[in-house]
């Protein structure tokens, strides 16, 4: 029997009990991807908390172009026009704000865990 | 609806009830800027002749690139505005846009956009970019087409026919639930070019959203305005003009008058009407009262500018 065959269980075992807090994490939320819409002037849900690893995905449903620029300027979007997206993935456990810069009161946050 | 600081007659406020907006026309009788309705002026030459000198016409928030239900056509609306500045009796010297050229900052958008421009009778264009011409990701594409004039600042001044112009960007330091900004780097420089320019110099300035606050839940205004209000009172006659809002509005303040344009792509609701400040759907036959653009020609008597506003269902009359 060679090393490798002999520490193959536990090399299993290991890797098992690395990959089992993200498995846990991705329960939190129902999937690795969340929608945020841009409507009436208005991004819903404003706060949203996701998993680490979870792409957030903002759709805009108005006529007028909106933006997704986040404060620390971590992320931007180019304008926006009607059914256009844009996504980002965080990977970082954190709080990030954003806001539309055409319509500046138009903020919301992502929470990350 | 047009306005007119100075009514020429009783119908031709009639005319411009009865037709709504293409632009304005400012003429500057003795040191007061007023706001002309460019349907007026370009249908009646000799009422056009007693409002002044034209000076410049204002045009604002063309959006080209917007193509929605408000508007499907915002080239044709904006043709029809350029067409009623070109029925002008007399060509503006000057046409100044006050932003949102485009829609979306694309690089097509202001191609198409300086191709309708250039066919303006007019001798300069003056801009300011708009919140909707810097959205591109680099915020480039407004600049490398219009900075030129500041030194890719966007704020810039120079002298035409005895008035002093001032153009102001206010569109790119947004503060998440604020109001548009100047900053303190654009103060200084205001205070530096106004410093030593006598009080009797008349002021035009401009910049895309409105110097004072029109509706604040709907970001309708400059936080740091009032600071640039305060280096403008011992000035006699300043004109502050605008776009953003789709629509006239008009204040005078002591010796200022506030006035913003209308667009000549799509209206706005009125403040605070409906969900908020995006395209207003109006009747297609409609919809040529609400477009149009404001003009300035200097006046002798009240010294003056006038400013009056156009639309293009007017300026089609011409």
């Amino acid at each position: 029997m060679s090393l490798r065959e002999l520490l193959l269980p536990y090399l299993s075992a290991l890797l098992l009990a690395a990959l089992t807090p993200c498995v846990s994490h991705a329960g939190v939320t129902s999937a690795a991807s969340t929608i945020v819409i841009a409507k009436d002037f208005m991004f819903g849900p404003t706060a949203l908390t996701v998993a680490a690893g979870s792409t957030v995905t903002w759709t805009n449903k108005d006529d007028e172009p909106h933006t997704v620029v986040s404060d620390s300027g971590l992320f931007r979007s180019a304008a926006l026009d009607t059914n256009e997206s844009f996504s980002v993935r965080f990977d970082k456990p954190g709080t990030y704000r954003y806001a539309c810069s055409i319509h500046p009161r138009m903020v919301g946050t992502i929470v990350v865990q | 609806m047009s306005r007119e600081s100075v009514v020429t007659s009783r119908r031709a406020a009639l005319k411009c009830l009865a037709f709504g907006g293409a632009g304005t026309l400012f003429a500057l009788a003795g040191g007061v800027f007023t706001p002309i309705d460019l349907a007026v002026a370009a249908a009646d030459r000799t009422g056009a002749a007693s409002l002044g000198k034209p000076l410049f016409v204002q045009i604002s928030d063309s959006h080209i690139g917007f193509n929605k239900e408000a508007n499907p056509d915002v080239v044709g609306t904006l043709n029809r505005s350029i067409d009623a500045v070109n029925a002008l009796p007399e060509a503006p010297a000057l046409v100044i846009h006050t932003g949102d050229i485009t829609h979306l900052s694309k690089p097509a958008e202001f191609d198409l956009a300086q191709q309708l421009f250039s066919r303006l009778h007019t001798a300069e264009m003056h801009s300011v970019p708009g919140e909707h011409d810097t959205t591109d990701p680099t915020v480039t594409e407004y600049f490398n087409r219009f900075g030129k004039a500041s030194g890719n600042k966007g704020y810039y001044s120079f002298d035409h026919a005895g008035v002093h112009f001032v153009a102001l960007v206010n569109v790119l330091q947004f503060k998440p639930g604020g109001l548009g900004t100047l900053g303190a780097e654009q103060l200084a420089w205001v205070a530096a070019d106004l410093k030593g320019r006598s009080s009797s110099t008349p002021i035009v300035v401009f910049a895309h959203m409105p110097l004072w606050t029109i509706y604040e839940p709907w970001g309708w205004g400059t936080g740091d305005a009032p600071q640039l209000l305060e280096q403008l009172r011992r000035f006699g006659s300043v004109t502050v003009l605008n776009g953003h809002i789709h629509q006239i509005v008009q204040k005078v303040e002591g010796n200022v008058t506030f006035h913003t344009a209308r667009s000549t792509a799509y209206p706005q609701p009125v403040a605070g009407v409906g969900g908020g400040p995006g395209p207003l759907k109006v009747p297609a036959e409609q919809l040529p009262s609400m477009l149009g653009v404001t003009s300035v020609s200097v006046v002798k008597h009240p010294s003056g500018l006038r400013l009056s506003d156009t639309t293009i269902a007017e300026g089609g009359m011409a």
